[in-house]
């Protein structure tokens, strides 16, 4: 991944724009963060954050014009947060110490005007280590602010928080009017000079006017037609043309230019955030109930602490997590995109050293949900599955990833299952039926009755068994599923280019985004247009309808199948994410084998989103579902399946019974079809053992398969190598057919009669990807 | 890694092409780019080595984890 790649995409996640209230207020002021603290009950924490970005916050929670209030988004969810009276409270019952300042730098500057906008650039400018020198034409300071009443800012606690200038080192001068030359005299005296003297000064200093006679200034820098001298304020805003709070925002843009100024800076670059501004974080509040503002028990007093910890309580916070909101992988790994893709990022850039993401890209099913719902359409399928190229491109792969389903794939692709011929009796093809190996492993009955039903209906439909090469596109494989899809194309192309019937939609999203001269259409369009087998019939209860993940591009899908289940006079219940945002059963990109921990609470997640039986047109999103407890029928259940309910509780095929019904299917057919046997298997397929259900459980969760556990055996009778047990008598052997070594422990059960084969005992199986190496001993 | 007490726990296993009882010995095991010497009950004639089933899926299990970054 490229850097600006990388940028592009943190761009694209908005979770950490700042809130509706904090870009809204001119100083930025981090409500959510004060929230935070008040949540806790720690008042002094709170303070600290609202005098961050705010130096008076006594004065400012009291007469603030808040915007911030307007933009609340709890507006649309009962009343907006008295964001303004909790600043207060935070004032009136924190405790403040007095900030540092950083280091003097020698230089002085003078601001001319004690109001609101003189007194934030002269604060800001103190802070950063300036020497500043604040002039006020009359006396005391504070401006606007001196003209409201009592009841509203107690002289008390504008006197106090204007104190803490001087406290800091600012230097006061009251009754010292600037005029006209005046400027000069100070221009020639201080390294810069703002000027801020408020709306009702007429008075332009000699510089630069505006048509109705104001100071001419820039409005990103408050710089005036003079070198080194900065005008803001209602000054420059005019009278009643700006809010106290606007007022300071704009001093605090000039402290920001003179500071640049005076460090040779640019005056200019990256100042986009200053000032107020819409907030580009996506909020989604219809999930939040109503509730009212809590009211102080004293309003002349404000809250009490107890009171601004109920209003905070109020705050959702806003947040945008669509993303994490729907994916319990993104929710798992607890963050968000814009993280992600940096870890992401950081991952693959690691040339020595751990690199601790691996498995999180390996873990994201690739179903795309994310972008679907993401306000910016940030896909985190695409950045994992382009992560997993690269890491395959790099060789930091783990070897062990996507071994399972990239032999698997292999495995269906060789002469055991794979075929592609013209119907029997036929020699060309208009359609051809593929139905995917998942289904095959799954329902290898239904494969062959379909294939017959859509002979019947549409002639000389052929028949194409094998692997799409999707567990190649998950593991990032490109080399392989390169093989794989010249191998289709070359399938494809020896039956004249028939358009493709698939049965899997996983199938049919690989065809149309690598095989474009394919004709394609899902067995779901075929049957609702070509008619139901005779038998279909609906099954008695309601069903809740899951549509795999990988229909989520394909409305036209959706609607088919829908179509079916009413013409059957199905009763569906839809469930809450489906079609578009539905969701994955773990299967997709290999989830399921990179972290199964996240792949069960996937499933369970699923299936808990209704507590109807399930409906599904997946084979492997059926089997995933009944695995864990799910009622679920497939589609075609509904159109073979002699007893419905019965169907939607059988048990999922273990990996090694998957095999066994694509190499049956293959037998059948060929048989039946085309009267052929089956072309030679591998001699191991003759070992018979016998498995008890325990042991049978095991191989599966160790992912070792019947024919794993067949060659060792084979192996082990042939060359002798083989340990025995004193005590029970079992034989134990390893054998490694490719990069894994598996270990078998057998018996022979004696044949019981003449002509009887040979069977084994398998009584555990177990595996390692480590070598071994032993020299002779001697 | 050492795995001594998977040597105690293999007396009882007989090498059935030599017809002799195990014995711990020094082998390699390796993994991608790395390799480590070990202790681990082997045949003292042919030198067929045996993995216990504790042994493959523990420490080897997180040996190849790790050097994986998995």
């Amino acid at each position: 991944m490229e850097q600006h790649k990388l940028r592009e995409l943190e761009a694209m996640c908005i979770q950490e724009a700042p809130p509706a209230c904090t870009a809204a207020c001119p100083l930025h002021v981090d409500v959510r963060g004060m929230i935070l603290e008040l949540r806790r009950g720690d008042l002094d924490a709170a303070l600290r954050v609202v005098r961050k970005a705010l130096p008076f916050p006594g004065i400012i929670g009291r007469t603030c014009a808040a915007p911030c209030t307007s933009a609340c988004r709890r507006n649309e969810a009962g009343e907006a947060l008295a964001i303004r009276a909790l600043e207060r409270a935070c004032a009136d019952l924190g405790t403040h110490s007095p900030p540092a300042l950083l280091p003097s730098r020698g230089q002085r500057v003078a601001v001319v005007g004690g109001g609101p906008a003189g007194l934030v650039a002269a604060y800001d400018l103190r802070r950063k280590g300036y020497t500043v020198v604040l002039l006020e034409a009359e006396a005391p300071l504070g401006g606007r602010w001196r003209d409201l009443p009592e009841r509203e800012l107690p002289r008390s606690v504008l006197e106090g928080e204007l104190s803490e200038l001087e406290v800091l080192g600012v230097e006061v001068r009251l009754r010292s009017a600037v005029a006209g030359g005046g400027l000069d005299e100070l221009r020639a005296e201080y390294d810069a000079v703002i000027l801020a003297t408020g709306a009702w000064s007429n008075e332009t200093f000699g510089l630069e006017r505006t048509p109705d006679g104001r100071i001419r200034v820039d409005p990103v820098t408050c710089a005036t037609s003079r070198e080194g001298v900065f005008a803001a304020g209602s000054l420059v805003l005019g009278q009643g043309e700006g809010s106290a709070i606007q007022s300071m925002c704009d001093g605090r843009r000039a402290a920001t230019t003179v500071d640049r100024f005076l460090q040779g800076a640019s005056l200019t670059a990256s100042r986009q955030g200053e000032g107020p501004y819409p907030s580009q974080l996506y909020v989604r509040t219809e999930g939040f109930a109503p509730l009212p503002v809590v009211a102080a028990a004293d309003a002349q007093a404000g809250y009490t602490a107890e009171e601004a910890r109920r209003e905070a309580e109020r705050c959702f916070p806003c947040a945008c997590l669509e993303c994490v909101k729907v994916c319990e992988y993104l929710a798992q790994y607890k963050s968000y995109p814009r993280k992600y893709v940096r870890e992401i990022y950081n991952n693959l850039s690691i040339v020595a050293g751990t690199r601790h993401s691996n498995q999180f890209i390996n873990s994201c099913s690739l179903c795309g949900l994310c972008g679907e719902v993401c306000p910016n359409h940030l896909d985190m399928a695409t950045v994992c599955r382009e992560a997993r190229e690269t890491m395959v491109a790099q060789g930091r792969m783990p070897p062990s990833a996507h071994d399972f389903a990239l032999r698997d794939m292999a495995w269906s692709n060789s002469s055991q299952f794979s075929l592609a011929r013209h119907a029997p009796g036929t020699t060309s093809s208009e359609y051809v039926f593929f139905p995917g190996c998942q289904l095959c492993g799954s329902a290898p009955e239904q494969v062959r009755q379909m294939y017959g039903h859509l002979r019947e209906r549409l002639g000389k439909v052929g028949l194409m068994l094998g692997c799409c090469g999707a567990p190649a596109e998950w593991a990032g494989r490109q080399d392989l599923l390169a093989e794989q899809l010249a191998r289709l194309s070359a399938g494809h192309q020896s039956l004249g280019q028939p358009e493709v019937i698939l049965a899997c939609s996983t199938c049919y999203r690989l065809f149309k985004n690598h095989l474009p001269e394919a004709r394609l259409r899902s067995l779901w369009e075929v049957l609702d247009e070509a008619g139901l087998p005779a038998g279909a019939r609906a099954p008695q209860d309601k069903v809740a309808l899951h549509d795999p993940c990988t229909t989520r591009q394909e409305p036209q899908m959706h609607q088919h199948v829908r179509h079916i289940l009413q013409q059957l006079g199905c009763r569906v219940e839809e469930l809450p994410l489906s079609r578009e945002k539905t969701e994955c059963c773990s299967f997709g990109g290999q989830m399921w084998l990179a972290n199964r921990d996240l792949a069960r609470a996937v499933v369970q997640r699923r299936i808990a989103a209704s507590d109807t039986d399930y409906i599904t047109y997946c084979a492997v999103c059926r089997d995933f579902f009944a695995a864990q407890g799910k009622p679920t029928l497939h589609l075609l259940d509904l159109l073979y399946g002699k007893d419905i309910a019965e169907r939607a509780h059988r048990p999922a095929p273990g990996w090694s019974d998957r095999h066994e019904n694509r190499v049956r299917l293959k037998r059948a057919v060929l048989k039946e079809l085309w009267g052929e046997e089956m072309p030679d298997q591998p001699s191991y397929e003759s070992i018979r053992l016998l498995i008890s259900p325990e042991v049978r459980q095991r191989m599966e969760e160790r992912l070792i398969l019947v024919e794993d556990v067949q060659q060792v055996i084979e192996h082990a009778e042939r060359s002798g190598a083989r340990f025995q047990n004193r005590q029970s008598g079992h034989y134990l052997a390893g054998h490694k057919p490719a990069a894994v070594t598996y270990w078998v422990e057998y018996s022979p059960l004696p044949a019981s009669g003449q002509g009887q084969e040979l069977q084994f005992v398998v009584h555990n199986a177990y595996s390692h990807r480590m070598t071994v190496e032993s020299s002779q001993p001697g | 890694m050492s795995e001594n007490q998977k040597a105690t726990a293999t007396p009882e296993w007989v090498c059935v092409r030599c017809g002799v009882p195990l014995e711990p010995g020094k082998v390699n095991v390796g993994y991608l780019d790395s390799a480590f010497p070990v202790d681990l009950p082997r045949c003292p004639r042919c030198g067929q080595v045996l993995i216990a089933e504790e042994l493959a899926l523990g420490k080897m299990a997180d040996v190849e984890k790790q050097l994986e970054d998995k």
